[in-house]
């Protein structure tokens, strides 16, 4: 949403109402655990942010041709992003690493927030113009906010379609120890299991760096396995069902086991899991003469490599379904990461997003410990 | 099956691929010789049994033809219809599809499969069958989304579905996920009047082969008990198909006796009308 198409901002009272967020000025200062947010958007506010770190070839391009991509049509929606997180420079939310902090870092005792940035370069079709966004994307990251507050780490941007270009990136921007994964879109051109992309998970491996996969993305397909859809809701709620088909072919593909890697599934929602695992047994049970190099159960491998955060987080009717889901999961609990998708419409609010019957101790866990011990905070 | 089991009737699909062919009028030709031949060679011979409408989905005005040819005649109590479609299943392409089924008062039975030219996952083809076979679960999801989304249960009020080897123990997390985003975003689609869920349980079935279970009874009881009602599960066997789990002692065995009887007999007779 550019900035001219903003509705008059609404009088407090109403903006209070309409958002679950207290006004920042009205808030008591932090009696707040500290939490670490495992998806925080760094947003460009116009790809013309980027253009200090490329080059005049593809300033020129841009210029002339935009980023192509795939066209995989529309879903119109009401809005991108939450208005209360607009900076008073009027740039597109989360774009503004002083608000951000203002706004949320700091009232909200955010210890460490993973960023995720949102640029085209894993779905340009012009592969070299990808590598120049993610290199230029990254580089962007590390002066404009790795640099500007000791409480931010980052994903890598990748080319994701050129897999031998992302794996060099992987491998440039591995020496900066504030990265700490490679970030890939949930929709992508092949099941990310396929060989093409083993020369990125060699290189994670090698660099001891993990795998994130964001929900969204586009490669042309249609959304769903039965065809596109029509509406937005659609396209908010089907990454469900992407990143479990990533899941799944991470596992029937052997990734897990002959890399070592670990898999961030991120704004993905999490409550399919257990089903998920079930699933993937019973059918392997069945079917395992079909990929005799998946040599234990898929269930086992989940649990040993799947990391899944928490937003947009399901709402059971009764608590105590949700306590029960968490009895699902089993040891895979340890593996729930708290997730805020800052400055995003449809974030979550770290006070209130867990169920207030869940044990204090285990919302420790998810706000905070299970990240630390992944991520080595 | 049917004598050495004690089943009282049994509902035929019979898989047969027309929705791969792309020829429409061969399609609708295969469609019709499918039907004719499971109406004289299946229904009249044995009367446990009960029929499905193969139907050329791809282009919805032929399988309303094709319906509305055989429908009247005895033993068909369902349409089948393939979970992997070319378009999802509520889109408006295919409203004139449930007005047919509803006014014919049969059930739209969604099952496993379907050979659209579109990938059967958000994210591409995958390699093995064995993801396919995994995935489709998902399949089965965005397909309730749509309908629901469509809104085809407010248009179609009186039409029945039945999930066919969908599994069933991702439905509770879904029809969490799909309440909440009602919440959120209703005003897109303003003519859907309630809870995602309530429309479910209201209008949807679901067979309990092959079972997608955890290893432990405990964790089942719990999911049986999120769909929100006795009336969710149908008995199916999917003979001749080979499955990983017996039903009996991996689910049946676990239920209080009158849910059993349910998931046996009651449900399917209710939803069937047998």
């Amino acid at each position: 949403m550019s900035p001219t198409m903003t509705a008059p901002a609404p009088a407090l009272d109403a903006r209070e109402a309409a958002t679950p967020y207290p006004a920042v000025a009205e808030r008591a200062a932090p009696a707040r655990p500290a939490i670490i947010d495992c998806d925080l958007h760094n947003e460009i506010d116009s790809l013309k942010d980027l253009y200090p770190y490329l080059s005049q070839r593809w300033r020129d391009h841009l210029d002339a041709f935009g980023v192509r991509t795939p066209n995989s049509g529309y879903y119109p929606r009401f809005m991108d992003h939450r208005e209360d997180a607009r900076p008073p420079s009027g740039r597109s939310s989360g774009s503004d690493v002083e608000f951000t902090r203002q706004h949320f870092l700091d009232p909200y005792h955010v210890a460490y927030a993973v960023l995720q940035p949102a640029v085209l370069a894993n779905t340009a079709l012009d592969l070299e113009l990808g590598a120049a966004l993610a290199r230029a994307c990254n580089d962007w990251q590390v002066a404009e906010w790795l640099d500007r507050d000791e409480r931010l780490r980052a994903s890598i941007m990748i080319a994701s379609e050129d897999p031998v270009a992302a794996a060099a990136e992987v491998r440039r921007c591995a020496r900066d120890g504030r990265f700490v994964q490679v970030l890939f879109k949930g929709r992508l051109q092949e099941p990310m299991g396929r060989r093409k992309y083993w020369p990125i998970y060699e290189a994670c491996a090698e660099e001891g760096l993990h795998v994130a996969s964001h929900a969204f993305g586009a490669y042309g397909h249609p959304i769903t396995g039965a065809g596109h859809a029509s509406y937005y809701i659609e396209d908010h709620l089907s990454p469900a069902q992407s990143v479990q088909a990533n899941i799944t072919s991470l596992v029937m593909e052997g990734v897990f086991d002959r890399f070592g890697i670990k898999l961030i599934s991120i704004e993905n929602a999490f409550a399919w899991a257990p089903s998920l695992m079930w699933r993937l047994d019973a059918a392997w049970k069945l079917l395992k003469a079909e990929v005799p190099h998946v040599t234990r159960k898929p269930s086992e491998i989940v649990a040993g490599h799947v990391y899944i955060t928490t937003q947009p987080i399901e709402e059971p009717p009764r608590p105590s379904d949700f306590s029960r889901l968490l009895d699902h999961f089993g040891a895979m609990a340890d593996h729930l990461l708290m997730a805020s998708d800052y400055p995003h419409w449809d974030s979550d609010n770290p006070d209130i997003v867990l169920p207030h019957t869940l044990p204090e101790e285990l919302k420790t866990r998810i706000r905070y410990d299970n990240a630390a011990a992944l991520y080595g905070f | 099956m049917l004598d050495g089991t004690g089943v009282e009737a049994a509902i035929a699909s019979c898989l047969y691929a027309v929705d791969s062919v792309h020829h429409p009028d061969v399609a609708a030709a295969l469609a019709g010789a499918v039907n004719d031949w499971l109406s004289s060679e299946w229904l009249q011979p044995e009367p446990r049994l009960r029929g499905s409408v193969v139907v050329p989905i791809r282009i919805p005005a032929l399988a309303v033809a094709e319906i509305d040819r055989v429908a009247g005649r005895p033993g068909f109590v369902q349409v089948l219809i393939p979970a992997r479609t070319e378009h999802p299943l509520g889109s408006r392409l295919f409203h004139p599809l449930w007005e047919c089924i509803e006014r014919h008062g049969l059930v739209a039975g969604i099952h496993f499969g379907g050979s659209p030219v579109t990938p059967p996952t958000p994210t591409g083809w995958p390699s093995y069958f064995i993801e396919v076979y995994a995935d489709m679960a998902g399949v089965f999801a965005t397909q309730l989304t749509s309908m629901i989304v469509e809104g085809v249960f407010d248009a179609f009020p009186k039409l029945r579905v039945a999930f066919l080897e969908s599994g069933f123990t991702w439905l509770p997390a879904h029809l969490w996920r799909m309440d909440k985003e009602w919440k959120n975003l209703r005003r897109l689609v303003p003519w859907v009047k309630r809870p995602p869920s309530e429309y479910v349980r209201e209008h949807v079935r679901l067979a309990i082969q092959p079972l997608d279970a955890p290893p432990e009874p405990g964790p089942l009881l719990d999911v049986v008990a999120q769909l929100g009602g006795d009336h969710m599960l149908l008995y199916a066997s999917d003979y001749p198909h080979l499955h990983a789990a017996d039903p009996e002692p991996a689910l049946l065995a676990h239920l209080p006796r009158a849910l059993q009887v349910k998931v046996r007999s009651e449900n399917a007779r209710g939803l069937y009308r047998l």
